[in-house]
């Protein structure tokens, strides 16, 4: 039972990062449109960041918040000089330059920091583990993760439903025609959402980060898990996405823990452990298309889709 | 150019054919030469872009974009690699089963994914392809994670010997050649119209009295089994079979390949599988960053190529 919790803690903690990549997703392909393959490298360069500026400045938290910053300045960057040009464009064309853009950050961050991983260290206070309930201990940093990431999740909710630009974000992603011959700055809106969503990949690597290590690739594998979440969520919605990112942690970490035990109630404990982690890796997959044949666009469809 | 009733010869028209003798001609330049490696690569060429060849159908002229077509790479390929360990040589039996597996594959998938539209359509493909990724890791016996290495050739009862490699590279360009003209004459034929035409508007075709959703699996399962055999010829070229070779990138690679040579076009997928993978191999001898140069050209053919290079070459927009 106290596994179980701790599996459960495990499971919302995965959830809550692959909340922040798919809040970055969906909000970008709910307002410009866009499919973009190069999100999950923007979380590999805010872990890489972090890693970085956490040497250099000696502390995990300055470390941290230089490297949002960063990854923020990036992600608009990025969207003036290249992203800009494929709104309104084809999804198939968006695949290509995204895909042309996820292969050369991977070989730019080997350019640049080497092909062997880096890894990002904890300070000390975090290292520990909080007694939950008797016999339970649990890590501070995991706990820490979910708080923050909580808390992150919560200001969202406030920007974009509570604030000026929260209301320009949703009219855009609803009208966008209507919202530009309204005299907004259209390009301004766009290129500040694509930094936000850049930002939140970041952050979410590089909350990740000390947990597994810094390397090339990190982010392809999550991304897919990102759109695996945004597609279940209903593409364009927040709500959603936050619903089926706790979904799909929950059933990853729950899948991965339990299903090699309950295999090897029928099969060879070898054969067990390798069949169970390919069972359990093919959870999500099979969750998203249980989904989307019962609801073909996602759990909470986008009102203006 | 002019040929002989004075007409002008298309350039889309000299390219391709120009592209069609210079492929013949590879093998021969490999013997004159001494240097195999080219022929080695090109055979690769021809069976990759037989595998956009197929992407190409659905995707380019029916209009179902799949980021999923690596799986039916790694069916055909793992159909050929079973059987061989289990001491079935035969390529009489390998091929069919390699073909067979795929379609049925692509029939069980497309019955669920065609109920869905545009992105979603996009990410269910990916999905599957993701589970068949998965369960070809699980197999312990045929090498999980680390692949297996397959010890001999399909065997055709003396027919055909594949380990002659000039034999090999000739029988995968005859079957290129012949999936190609298949494709043209599926994608000109009734059947083929009304693909196109539930392409750009479904909702009229059904109108007008066609079950569109039965042409569009039956057009995804030839796609599918295309892709298998494919697949198969794969295993046979690198002996080897991995679960990488289903890797979503690996479905990406083949996405562009398409994209690149120009969608719509009947040989821009082998101008596309040809350039992608001649530039990758090119770039590796200059640098050893070679992705530094093909993502940013890529990014460029997204944003300022329409139609990709079939449509440099030709000068038509896509429509």
């Amino acid at each position: 039972m106290l596994y179980f919790i701790e599996q459960l803690l495990n499971g919302i903690q995965l959830g809550m990062l692959l909340f922040l990549l798919a809040a970055g997703l969906t909000l970008i392909f709910g307002i410009m449109d866009l499919i973009n393959l190069a999100h999950g490298s923007l979380y590999m360069i805010g872990a890489y960041f972090a890693a970085t500026f956490a040497e250099w400045t000696n502390s995990f938290v300055l470390g941290a918040a230089l490297a949002v910053v960063a990854t923020l300045a990036v992600g608009m960057a990025l969207e003036v000089i290249a992203i800009r040009r494929l709104y309104g464009r084809d999804h198939l064309d968006h695949v290509l330059g995204t895909f042309g853009l996820l292969l050369f950050f991977d070989e730019l961050v080997r350019l640049i920091w080497g092909p062997a991983g880096l890894t990002l260290s904890l300070p000390s206070q975090m290292l520990s583990a909080v007694q939950l309930l008797p016999g339970l201990y649990y890590p501070t940093y995991r706990l820490v993760i979910i708080g923050v990431t909580l808390a992150v999740a919560l200001a969202l909710y406030i920007v974009v439903m509570r604030t000026r630009l929260g209301m320009l974000i949703r009219a855009g992603a609803s009208n966008r025609e209507m919202v530009g011959a309204l005299g907004v700055n259209i390009k301004l809106l766009y290129t500040l959402v694509f930094g936000i969503g850049a930002a939140l990949a970041g952050f979410a690597g590089l909350m990740q980060a000390p947990i597994l290590t810094v390397q090339i690739g990190m982010g392809e594998n999550i991304l897919i898990v990102a759109f695996v979440v945004v597609t279940i969520g209903g593409i364009g919605s927040i709500r959603g996405a936050f619903v089926a990112a706790l979904l799909v942690g929950l059933v990853d970490t729950i899948g991965r823990a339990f299903v090699p035990d309950i295999l090897h109630r029928f099969v060879s404990e070898s054969a067990a452990s390798n069949l169970g982690r390919s069972l359990s890796s093919m959870m999500i997959y099979l969750l998203m298309a249980i989904v989307l044949i019962v609801r073909p666009e996602g759990l909470f469809p986008a009102a203006s889709k | 150019m002019r040929i002989w009733d004075g007409k002008e010869l298309p350039p889309r028209v000299a390219v391709n054919i120009g592209l069609l003798v210079v492929l013949a001609l590879v093998p021969v330049y490999s013997a004159f030469s001494g240097d195999p490696f080219v022929m080695t690569l090109f055979t690769r060429v021809l069976i990759l872009a037989m595998a956009a060849l197929s992407l190409n159908l659905i995707m380019g002229f029916g209009g179902m974009v799949s980021f999923g077509h690596a799986a039916y790479l790694g069916i055909g390929g793992y159909a050929v690699g079973i059987l061989a360990k289990e001491g079935v040589g035969s390529g009489f039996v390998q091929w069919p089963v390699a073909i067979a597996a795929s379609a049925l594959y692509a029939l069980v998938i497309g019955a669920l994914c065609l109920r869905t539209r545009g992105v979603y359509f996009i990410m269910i493909t990916l999905a599957f392809a993701q589970m068949i990724y998965y369960v070809a890791i699980g197999l312990d016996r045929y090498g999980g994670d680390d692949g297996l290495t397959i010890y001999h050739d399909s065997q055709f009862g003396g027919f055909i010997d594949l380990s002659n490699r000039t034999l090999f590279y000739y029988l995968c360009f005859a079957l290129l050649l012949t999936s190609t003209y298949l494709v043209w004459r599926i994608v000109n034929s009734r059947f083929g119209l009304v693909i196109r035409g539930a392409r750009s508007n479904e909702r009229r075709m059904r109108a007008i009295g066609f079950p569109t959703f039965r042409y569009k699996l039956t057009c995804f399962v030839i796609a599918g089994a295309m892709c298998g055999l494919a697949g198969a010829l794969l295993a046979n070229h690198t002996n080897y079979i991995s679960p990488a070779m289903m890797h979503w990138t690996r479905s990406g690679d083949l996405m562009v390949m398409v994209v690149l040579g120009g969608m719509n076009a009947m040989f821009g997928p082998l101008i596309g599988a040809m350039t992608f993978l001649l530039l990758e191999e090119a770039l590796s001898h200059i640098t050893d960053y070679p992705n530094l140069v093909i993502g940013p050209l890529l990014l460029a053919v997204a944003i300022y190529v329409n139609g990709g290079i079939d449509g440099l070459i030709s000068g038509v927009r896509r429509g």
